[in-house]
């Protein structure tokens, strides 16, 4: 199936003074896709934002709205709205008021405006406080509010910057379903950005991450996981342990390498036969004990920290320090103690050989 | 000395001077506004609402009193003019004010400092910098007839318009930097939310900017409108004496006029208007935090 693209950014660059914020970023975001910039803070995914919202223009590129070259639009031109970090109600205005606004620029007839103020005050579950203003509200109830002011005009694109930073856990994971079930139920293209990974692997249909000004890599949650293009992307996104490689030989996708834990045959991304490289291996997917098949590696514990739901061990193997984490099934279950010796396993598939 | 103790006698001090700076002189002020005018000047006390009714009505050679407008003009022009000049303070004060807030930090400081600037010099020397701009010859005038746009022109100094530019000039910084303050408070994410939300620049100046700085203008209102209600200065030199405020009116009655007791029922009536205003400012800023 052929998709439409809602945003095509080509080549944009930015940069503040002798500082490069974005160096010529390129990708597609299409319809109906809840698609998220993630990366640590300055890597640019916050100006992209703002330059598809319009209130920054790239140093030089272009950037398309359903085909439409939108960087000669001024903000208030362009089909796009936004929720900001802060909300940014219009604190003298009562709630219908803040997402009437809009509406009234665009001048719709009142009638249609009322309609569409209650319409938008039930999908996010305020109609009574329609009255209200926004300083007696929680920080939940604002979130919402702001959602239901930037979609109510059916924006062709809803950019979301952190909206989900300034709440409390528990209410941060109630509105990511929420965030995720209004994207379903409008069919509008979200633009997530966040720094939280967790929040990324959540929601998103695709997730671009974004690093010192550079797409690290685009692709499904699982993709950016499972398989990172690199070492800042297996870095940023989960925990991973990094082994010194040495390339043996390249066949295709799969490489082989030498590492402290003995040769591996995996998957690559980047190898060169001869060259160093890395072998990425996430804690989860090293077996302990008897949970693993395979040849056994030998270590011993030297780190232990205690997670709740699971415990991070710190594993001494032939020298090289080792993160294994285990799921806590059994509560109060025999839990290692450091200086236990342990017998390691992981399937060579699940790590991968990236280029240094 | 117990606290509910403490908190009575631990403000006497502050008692003392309320009572020696502002109910000892206004009381003063008062009960000569009540007596009767004394044969050779000053007064005699008394208790009398003739330098009162003297506002509103004039006696003849027969003893009869009669409607007079020539001071409720002057009430009312002081009112006017005041009023004017506040308003025409605060359309310069937002876009000034607004500069000065988008100003990078840097210079921020050093705009304020500049608006404060004419503070440090005499206020007399000020305004009498608008004669030389003003005045017969004046630098206006000589710049208009250098450039060949006009040969002869009425003078400009001496008018009401002459007033009111000397008003606007010597108050504009009290209005400016309230606005100031609250143009700074103001969140630029809810221009941007104005904006994204498809407001154009007038849209999201009259409907979030001043909304918000409200406050800020009110606040300034009040520092320019009652100082204005006041003015002495501005009246002599750039009016020229002809055209009289309720400040010169005071003066003159407590001065050449060997008048004191309707000088001072001019100044009580002065204040009472304040206090009005005041008021009425005081009981709207209330509603406000009513609805917030």
């Amino acid at each position: 199936m052929e998709r439409k693209k809602a945003i095509e950014v080509q080549n944009v660059a930015k940069s503040f003074g002798s500082f490069q914020a974005l160096k010529g970023v390129s990708f597609d975001i299409y319809d109906n896709e809840f698609f998220t910039m993630l990366g640590p803070s300055g890597c640019g995914k916050t100006t992209l934002l703002r330059m598809i919202a319009g209130f920054e223009s790239p140093t030089s590129g272009t950037i398309r709205l359903h085909g439409r070259d939108i960087l000669d639009q001024p903000p208030h031109k362009r089909r796009v709205n936004t929720v900001f970090q802060s909300y940014a109600l219009f604190p003298h205005m009562t709630l219908e008021a803040n997402i009437a606004f809009a509406l009234e620029n665009l001048g719709w007839e009142n009638a249609r405006i009322r309609d569409r103020v209650a319409q938008m005050l039930d999908l996010v579950h305020m109609t009574p406080f329609a009255r209200r203003r926004p300083a007696q509200l929680s920080g939940g109830q604002r979130q919402r509010i702001a959602l239901a002011r930037a979609l109510a005009s059916e924006p062709e694109v809803l950019l979301l910057d952190e909206p989900l930073s300034a709440l409390d856990l528990k209410l941060r994971q109630a509105m990511r379903d929420e965030l995720r079930a209004l994207q379903r139920a409008t069919g509008i293209t979200f633009i997530f950005v966040t720094h939280d990974q967790e929040e990324a692997l959540d929601m998103s249909d695709r997730i671009c991450v974004l690093g010192a000004g550079e797409v690290q890599q685009i692709g499904a949650p699982n993709e950016i996981y499972e398989d990172p293009e690199n070492r800042f992307v297996a870095d940023f996104i989960g925990e991973t342990n990094f082994l010194p490689a040495e390339v043996v030989s390249v066949e295709g996708d799969r490489a082989t390498v030498t590492t402290p834990l003995g040769p591996v045959t995996t998957w690559h991304k980047g190898a060169v036969a001869g060259a160093p490289a890395m072998l990425s291996l996430r804690p989860e997917k090293i077996g302990m004990e008897d949970q693993a098949p395979g040849e056994a590696l030998h270590g011993t514990i030297t780190g232990r920290n205690y997670m709740g739901g699971y415990t991070h061990y710190t594993v001494t193997v032939n020298g090289t320090e080792l993160r294994v984490s285990k799921r806590n099934a059994v509560s109060h279950g025999a839990s290692l103690a450091v200086g236990a010796p342990v017998q390691l396993a992981f399937r060579p598939d699940s790590a991968r050989v990236l280029a240094r | 000395m117990s606290w509910r103790d403490f908190r009575i006698w631990g403000l006497a001090p502050a008692w003392v001077i309320m009572a020696l700076t502002l109910v000892l002189p206004i009381g003063i002020v008062v009960l000569v506004s009540l007596s009767i005018r004394g044969a050779y000047g000053g007064f005699d006390w008394g208790l009398s609402f003739d330098s009162y009714a003297k506002i509103l009505f004039e006696e003849d050679w027969d003893g009869n009193l009669a409607f007079t407008p020539q001071y409720l003009a002057i009430i009312g022009r002081t009112l006017w003019l005041a009023g004017l000049t506040t308003l025409i303070c605060a359309v310069l004060a937002l876009p000034a004010a607004y500069v000065i807030a988008q100003a990078p930090a840097r210079w921020k400081a050093v705009l304020v400092y500049l608006v404060t600037l004419p503070f440090w010099v005499s206020m007399i020397v000020r305004v009498y910098a608008w004669i030389i701009i003003l005045g017969n010859d004046g630098v206006i005038e000589k710049t208009l007839r250098g450039l060949g746009l006009v040969t002869d022109m009425d003078s400009l100094l001496f008018t009401n318009g002459a007033m009111l530019t000397g008003l606007v000039y010597s108050y504009i910084p009290l209005m400016i930097l309230p606005v100031f303050a609250s143009i700074e408070k103001l969140d630029p994410a809810l221009i941007e939310a104005s904006h994204d939300l498809y407001g154009s620049r007038w849209v999201t100046a009259r409907r979030v900017i001043l909304p918000l700085t409200l406050p800020g203008l009110m606040a300034g209102a009040v520092l320019v409108f009652v100082p204005c209600l006041g003015a002495v200065l501005e009246p002599i030199l750039l009016g020229g004496g002809k055209t009289m405020m309720m400040g010169n009116l005071i003066q003159t009655q407590f001065g050449g006029g060997r008048n004191w007791p309707f000088g001072a029922a001019i100044a009580v009536t002065l204040m009472v208007l304040v206090m009005v205003f005041l008021m009425l400012n005081a009981l709207r800023a209330r509603r406000e935090v009513g609805h917030a």
